[in-house]
């Protein structure tokens, strides 16, 4: 059924009869059974200030779209969304309600904050087909309890998205990136640490153990990008590493392919991503079994391409973090689950917000519902 | 204000509950002497005051898990406590409930430096926090102006914000974990030294929430470098919709300060009279803040300024030095101060869209004059969170309601514009029966659902945030169980 206004989502909502696929562009491979309910017809920017940097916008709205009208006014999402389409093969167009759904958050993480920190305000349907609204269109809000960030990164399990506000920032004037050459896994995390733990605001820092390169970003005004750069470079001397700067044009490349997981597009296997603890990531990376690695936001995010159907996590034993599959076949996923296992305390108030939100428990059934 | 009547069956209980918790905590932990438990009869709301049948102050993660299992079990309402600054009533006690405060609990567990976190016990302060790190270069970023008696506990309860978020967030943007105790006594952790907590985002839905879910008794928190520097420019204008402009224009024009504030008339003269800051006497003055090396602030106060001066500004003073810094400060940050020496006032934080700003100013003004009540504005400009303070006379009968009415229409005023009825002080007691302006039944019945599954006895702070009417079935079914 084609989905043209809220109203049309509710009618839908209340007359579905089993499992529903919730979905925005189909575009993240969050496997899910069922009917497929899309918003993709709720499109369209319905307010945007510049002044008062935020935007409103139906959840189907296309992430393009909205970074079109942002570019004209020298804005952006500062979060920086991933787009999933080459590294999971799919087809589609992303849409702002499944970059909050899945809180889709980039390499600019570290410093400004992910995908649900800049989700001002949310309108969406839940299970009984109900209309709830929750937040506003204004940065500050401590208004009630913030549900607002409870949708984001509830991948449609608990409601399914119409409408979303939005914080967005200006564009800097430039950026630049400082490669650091022929670090290990271990000196390359903390090179980045050392940056990070600078005043110089990094605003990206990534490690491709492959080509033993440590990126680190900054942005701002141009003369502020030469000073801080110059300080960096001072700082990391000390590593002994060979380095280089990337101007605007090459920077901006490379940080997309390292928003974009490029190194694994079309390489066979399945990719995982893992949330931990920036300093254990070289260890963690070492027991995890896979093939190759690269890690983002300081060595905290590691994107690990390893064989397919291996259980990861089982590598990785317990540790600080979470691993979560990203790319592998139905089966994978649903043998192994695309989410970590939840602990009994937090899997009991999972489950009981599931019931609240969705008492019938249709929208994407079973997805982040995993005891350990 | 109302609050529920308090249950003559728990305080016939009172003797029970005190010795139970007696035999969980130290001798001198345990305060049920009336005369003792007056000490924790009010927060900073203080026009309200009602003292608590027992006060407890635990020491460990063990003991809060303790102690909220005994009232569980007992079926006697808690009222978690930080600092007791609350600004909204939210540690408002009834005269049947046990304030649970985390003062004792004041250690910090850990500092990481290179991966930038801090994790402490939540009775510690919001600025000995940054107390903690501040030889190593790090500060923890939520400021709010209580900051020196706030605990974290406190801010994460109201997602505090501060001067500074609009470059650095609130505290929900900085806190990366917790460990927190839920009403049955059950200890849960979410999330920890790493980015986004898997599974839903409890962490999100646990900060902001009043101490309504669950005691936050250890957090881990981001810790971030200092810059090389700060300076503010101080611009005075003789119109405030045109001050209004300004912020917009800089925002526009790619700057992202740390900070800008908003003073009005009526604030200016008040805080001139007392601090003598040497401020322009004009209708709107701006204070705007950036950070870096010496040279990239210069840098940016000259695009501000250059901004500015495309608007005619009465005045236009860029600071060159700590000193010079410390004096465009001196004034607003004795803003309250100087209005508290005019007369007693009440501060409402209502957030509104900047575009909105001149028109909900004018409104204010004609309110102030239908009301008789004095007004002065300050304002986070950048995130347009208001600070209006209406100034009234205690010990007039019926100023308080009066001072009150005046307040509520500000804030409906706020959320019909686009805005919301609290930027970062929270609803507490103070603006509970005022969610109905903002929020829809269903959108209070989402919010309530989710207290259902975290504490289905609405044992945890019950009269506060949901208005009373719409919480009563829910707290009803507590009533019903004794």
């Amino acid at each position: 059924m084609d989905i043209t206004s809220e109203q049309a989502l509710v009618d839908a909502v209340k007359g579905a009869g089993g499992p529903v696929a919730v979905q925005g562009g189909g575009t993240r491979g969050v496997p899910a059974g069922g009917t497929v309910l899309s918003v993709a017809g709720l499109s369209g920017i319905s307010l945007y200030e510049p002044g008062a940097m935020t935007v409103v916008a139906e959840a189907g709205t296309p992430v393009a779209e909205i970074e079109a009208a942002l570019a004209k006014e020298n804005q952006r999402l500062a979060f920086e969304p991933m787009d999933h389409r080459a590294l999971l093969g799919s087809k589609g167009t992303p849409t702002i309600g499944g970059v909050m759904a899945a809180n889709v958050s980039g390499p600019r993480r570290i410093s400004v904050g992910a995908a649900r920190d800049f989700l001002l305000g949310v309108r969406y349907v839940d299970g009984r087909g109900t209309v709830v609204k929750n937040g506003g269109r204004v940065m500050k809000n401590v208004t009630g309890y913030d549900l607002v960030k409870l949708m984001a990164g509830s991948f449609g399990t608990l409601g399914v998205l119409s409408e979303v506000s939005l914080k967005v920032l200006p564009r800097p004037e430039t950026q630049a990136t400082l490669v650091l050459h022929g670090l290990d896994d271990v000196r390359g995390v903390a090179a980045m640490a050392n940056a990070l733990g600078s005043p110089f605001e990094v605003t990206g820092a990534a490690h491709d153990p492959a080509a033993q390169n440590t990126m680190l970003r900054i942005e701002g005004f141009e003369t502020s990008v030469t000073y801080r750069m110059d300080k960096l470079r001072t700082l990391l001397s000390a590593t002994g590493a060979e380095i280089d700067v990337q101007g605007a044009a090459d920077s901006d490349r490379l940080w997309a392919q390292t928003r974009d997981v490029a190194a694994f597009q079309g390489k066979p296997g399945d990719v995982w991503r893992v949330s931990c603890k920036p300093s254990d990531g070289p260890a963690l990376a070492a027991r995890s079994g896979a093939q190759a690695w690269f890690y983002d936001w300081a060595g905290g995010l590691i994107w690990l391409l390893a064989n397919a159907g291996h259980d990861l996590r089982a590598a990785l034993g317990p540790f600080d973090g979470h691993a979560t599959l990203v790319r592998a076949d139905v089966e994978t996923k649903a043998r192994l689950g695309m989410f970590h296992p939840e602990p009994a305390g937090l899997a009991r108030l999972t489950s009981g917000l599931r019931a609240q939100f969705d008492p019938r428990g249709i929208f994407n059934a079973g997805l982040m519902e995993h005891a350990a | 204000m109302e609050m529920p009547i308090p249950n003559p069956a728990i305080m016939a209980r009172k003797a029970r509950v005190v010795e139970r918790l007696q035999g969980v905590l130290p001798f001198d932990a345990v305060i049920f002497d009336e005369r003792e438990t007056r000490a924790y009869e009010c927060d900073a709301l203080t026009a309200y005051k009602c003292p608590p049948m027992v006060a407890v102050l635990p020491s460990s993660t063990q003991e809060v898990s303790d102690v909220l299992r005994i009232c569980h079990e007992e079926g006697v309402p808690v009222v978690p406590r930080g600092s007791g600054t609350s600004l909204a009533g939210g540690a408002l006690p009834t005269a049947d409930c046990v304030i649970l405060g985390v003062a004792r609990m004041n250690d910090v567990i850990e500092t990481d430096y290179e991966n930038r976190i801090i994790r402490v016990q939540t009775g510690r302060t919001n600025l000995s926090v940054t107390g903690a790190v501040e030889e190593h270069g790090f500060f923890y970023a939520p400021d709010p102006s209580s900051q020196l008696a706030c605990a974290i506990a406190g801010n994460i309860a109201m997602n505090s914000g501060g001067a500074h978020c609009l470059k650095y967030g609130v505290t929900t943007n900085n806190l990366m974990g917790v460990k927190m105790v839920l009403m049955d006594g059950e200890i849960i952790d979410v999330g920890g030294a790493y980015l986004d907590a898997g599974g839903l985002d409890l962490l999100g839905l646990i900060c902001g929430s009043e101490g309504q879910l669950g005691v936050v008794t250890e957090a881990t928190l981001r810790i971030l470098h200092k810059p090389e520097g700060a300076r503010p420019v101080l611009i005075g204008f003789d119109d405030n919709e045109v001050a209004g402009t300004c912020v917009s224009d800089i925002i526009k024009a790619g700057v992202l300060p740390v900070a800008i504030e908003f003073m009005d008339r009526p604030c200016i003269e008040a805080t001139e009279a007392f601090a003598k800051a040497g401020y322009p006497m004009c209708e709107a003055l701006l204070i705007v803040e950036v950070e870096g090396s010496d040279a990239e602030i210069d840098h940016q106060l000259e695009l501000i300024s250059e901004i500015a001066r495309r608007h005619n500004p009465v005045e236009l003073r860029q600071s060159k030095s700590a000193e010079e810094s410390a004096k465009i400060w001196l004034g607003r940050k004795s803003a309250f101060g100087a209005m508290g020496q005019i007369n007693d006032y009440m501060c409402l934080d209502g957030t509104i869209p900047v575009s909105s700003l001149p028109h909900v100013l004018k409104r204010i003004g004609e309110m102030s004059d239908h009301y008789g009540l004095k007004v002065g504005n300050v304002f986070h400009a950048g995130d347009g969170n208001m600070h209006p303070l209406i100034l009234f006379d205690a010990n007039k009968p019926g100023d308080l309601e009066l001072c009150e009415e005046f307040g509520a229409e500000v804030l409906k005023l706020c959320v019909e514009v686009g805005g919301c009825l609290t930027g970062e002080h929270g609803v507490g007691i103070e603006k509970r029966d005022l969610m109905h302006v903002q929020y829809a039944a269903a959108d209070l019945n989402a919010q309530m659902a989710v207290k259902d599954v975290f504490d289905p006895a609405w044992l945890l702070n019950p009269a506060k945030v949901f208005p009373l009417d719409a919480s009563e079935s829910r707290r009803a079914v507590q009533l019903a169980a004794e």
